[in-house]
């Protein structure tokens, strides 16, 4: 059973104007195989910036603390490898690449992360029926990647990246915003067919309560300024739904 | 695409081609500080642009055509010669003057052919200049395909003059895959008549220098030109594109999407969009662009988009210039589903040219220039 173990991470980013900000400040989070983790925090907290040193973007620097994944040094990895020892990111603004088919792209990806190409056959039917879950038309696989998505299809098709790739351990980061009520549940329900077998750890981002209706989260996270202020069971996002994060606001501020 | 690059000002595009002559003496010697030739790396020409009269480089014409489209030879002063394409530079009136023989390919009215007429323009050596002229002439309400496909090694000036009668159509791809060695500098003339309709893609691989310069002049309303053009600059290779559309003619529309690719210590692509709209041509519509991928350093880009409008009443013209490097956050995304660095960089080229491969006319073309695309990426 697979551990994404995070200790003391501090991070920074560098700015148009060259000055560097810590924008991570001492993040401790450990996300075990069925396990489904809400990290929950207001605009600039730093959520992000969590997500993307994980997955290891260039533009942020970790300048303290560790990353493992089953024992493994996270932070030696390329960007390219992090994905192939299974970790994924959902991205909250998937990019377009022109030029690049969805199904191109796909099946690259398949056989960087399986280590084979998939069967030509075998591939044409696992994406179909995988789109078909997530109520995605056929012509899909021909479009250019992400060129011309609406929000929700740029969702569901991350998510169908999820599914296709089944990574162990899954970062989603604002995966719900910009979908509409019925495109949340195709969404969602998505996230628990690759969570329900217990072999997969999901680590999921968001600012609002709404999706944690549909997929139910064992621990939730306040994450104020960079670091995390607050754990607890669902409950907690229940009490932030009514009463918000600014209890913790000033907590994160005076810490 | 990161990194925008200005258009750099330049003379009046009515001024810049308003020299014409058959005779190359009125023409002076470029001596390189001139706007057309301000670009051209002049001492790597073999004298092309200095000398005159024949030269004794050799150069081998094939032609391979669809049934129905005819073949000739025609002889200096000809009057089938010049009655769309008057030279604009020196080189171009040298060409003109020496030619041994020029290529008629006519197809006509009314006939209609979609397999391709094939001109192979064969170098045999680099000693020596050689000179070329080719007229294509599709007449009135015809269509056709033509491929001009140079390769080998030469020191080779041409001029091909496009003659697309009324209501014809005509699809040109021209494909420069010449040795490492070659020199080619070319104008390829277009004159589209009434509701007549061209495609014209450059694709430029190959050669030392390549200097072509397509261009289009309306001799009716309702023409309508397709100017494509993809080019991939390795070290030391100079691919310049200079692109004249002449509107001139009231509710013609033209269209120009170049892009090209650089690598290597020296790779310098030039691309001149010229385009004027004169006071008669009304309802005008045009847009151009050319984009470059950079991809290494050391590498030189010049894009000049040079838009003149001259009559109030355009139904649209517009134009842009970009080059940049691979996108960072395309690479990130790519490699963030388990896609090495390098092969994501081929991914992210590859669909940058894709969408002009795709849209070349010929089947087996797009295969060839997919792979000669693949083989510089390698």
């Amino acid at each position: 059973m697979s551990t994404l173990e995070i200790r003391d991470l501090h991070a920074s980013v560098t700015d148009a104007a060259g000055e560097s900000r810590e924008v991570l400040r001492g993040v401790d989070l450990a996300v075990r195989a069925g396990q489904t983790h809400a990290i929950m925090g207001p605009n600039g907290s730093g959520k992000t910036t969590l997500a993307y040193a994980i997955a290891g973007h260039p533009k942020y620097t970790v300048t303290q603390g560790s990353i493992t994944l089953d024992g493994q040094d996270v932070l030696a990895m390329s960007v390219d490898a992090r994905a192939r020892a299974g970790l994924f990111l959902a991205m909250q603004y998937p990019v377009e690449v022109p030029g690049v088919s969805v199904s191109n792209f796909l099946r690259t990806a398949i056989t960087a992360v399986r280590g084979e190409a998939p069967k030509i056959r075998t591939f044409g039917k696992e994406l179909r029926e995988a789109m078909e879950q997530l109520q995605m038309d056929p012509s899909f696989a021909q479009r250019n990647l992400n060129e011309g998505f609406s929000g929700g299809e740029k969702k569901r098709h991350e998510i169908l990246q999820l599914e296709l790739l089944n990574p162990k351990i899954a970062i989603l980061d604002e995966t719900d915003s910009g979908l509409d009520i019925d495109a949340l549940r195709v969404v969602s329900a998505g996230i628990n067919r690759f969570r329900d077998d217990q072999a997969h750890g999901v680590l999921l981002i968001t600012h609002y309560t709404r999706i944690l209706r549909y997929v139910q989260p064992d621990f939730v996270h306040v994450f104020v300024a960079g670091r995390i202020v607050e754990e607890g069971g669902s409950e907690l996002a229940e009490e932030l739904e009514s009463s918000g994060y600014e209890r913790f606001v000033k907590a994160g501020a005076a810490a | 695409m990161a990194g925008l690059q200005g258009a750099v000002e330049t003379a009046p595009v009515s001024r810049l081609h308003e020299r014409q002559s058959f005779d190359p003496a009125d023409f002076p010697v470029p001596g390189g500080r001139e706007e057309e030739w301000r670009f051209t790396p002049l001492r790597r020409l073999r004298s092309l642009h200095s000398e005159l009269g024949p030269g004794d480089g050799k150069v081998s014409v094939v032609v391979d055509a669809a049934s129905g489209v005819s073949v000739g030879n025609l002889e200096h002063g000809d009057p089938g010669l010049g009655t769309a394409y008057v030279p604009a530079d020196r080189v171009s009136a040298r060409a003109f003057a020496s030619f041994r023989e020029a290529t008629l390919i006519s197809v006509p009215a009314g006939y209609e052919s979609a397999v391709p007429t094939w001109l192979s323009v064969r170098g045999e050596g680099t000693e020596g200049a050689a000179f070329g002229h080719t007229v294509v002439d599709v007449q009135p309400n015809a269509r056709a395909v033509v491929v001009l496909d140079h390769s080998g090694s030469a020191t080779y000036a041409d001029n091909v003059e496009l003659i697309v009668g009324d209501g014809a159509s005509l699809v040109v791809v021209s494909l420069q895959g010449w040795a490492d060695d070659a020199v080619h500098l070319s104008h390829h003339h277009a004159r589209l008549g009434r509701d007549a309709r061209l495609t014209h893609t450059a694709v430029t691989l190959g050669g030392s220098v390549v200097r072509l310069a397509p261009s289009v002049r309306y001799a009716g309303p309702g023409g309508e030109a397709e100017l494509r053009g993809l080019y991939f600059a390795d070290a030391g290779q100079h691919l310049e594109h200079r692109l004249f559309v002449d509107h001139a003619e009231r509710n013609c529309r033209s269209r120009v999407s170049y892009k090209g690719a650089l690598q290597g210590s020296g790779a310098h692509a030039v691309w001149i969009g010229d385009v004027i709209i004169r006071p008669a041509a009304t309802g005008t519509d045009t847009y151009e662009y050319n984009r470059n991928l950079v991809l290494t350093d050391g590498t030189r880009v010049d894009s000049v988009p040079n838009l003149e409008i001259l009559t109030g009443e355009v139904a649209g013209a517009g134009h842009a210039s970009a080059s940049g490097r691979l996108e960072d956050q395309h690479l990130f995304y790519l490699m963030a589903r388990g896609i090495p660095a390098g092969e994501a960089r081929k991914l992210v080229i590859r669909g940058f040219f894709g969408e002009l491969i795709g849209r070349l006319e010929v089947p087996e073309l797009r295969e060839r220039v997919t792979a000669a695309i693949e083989a510089e990426l390698r």
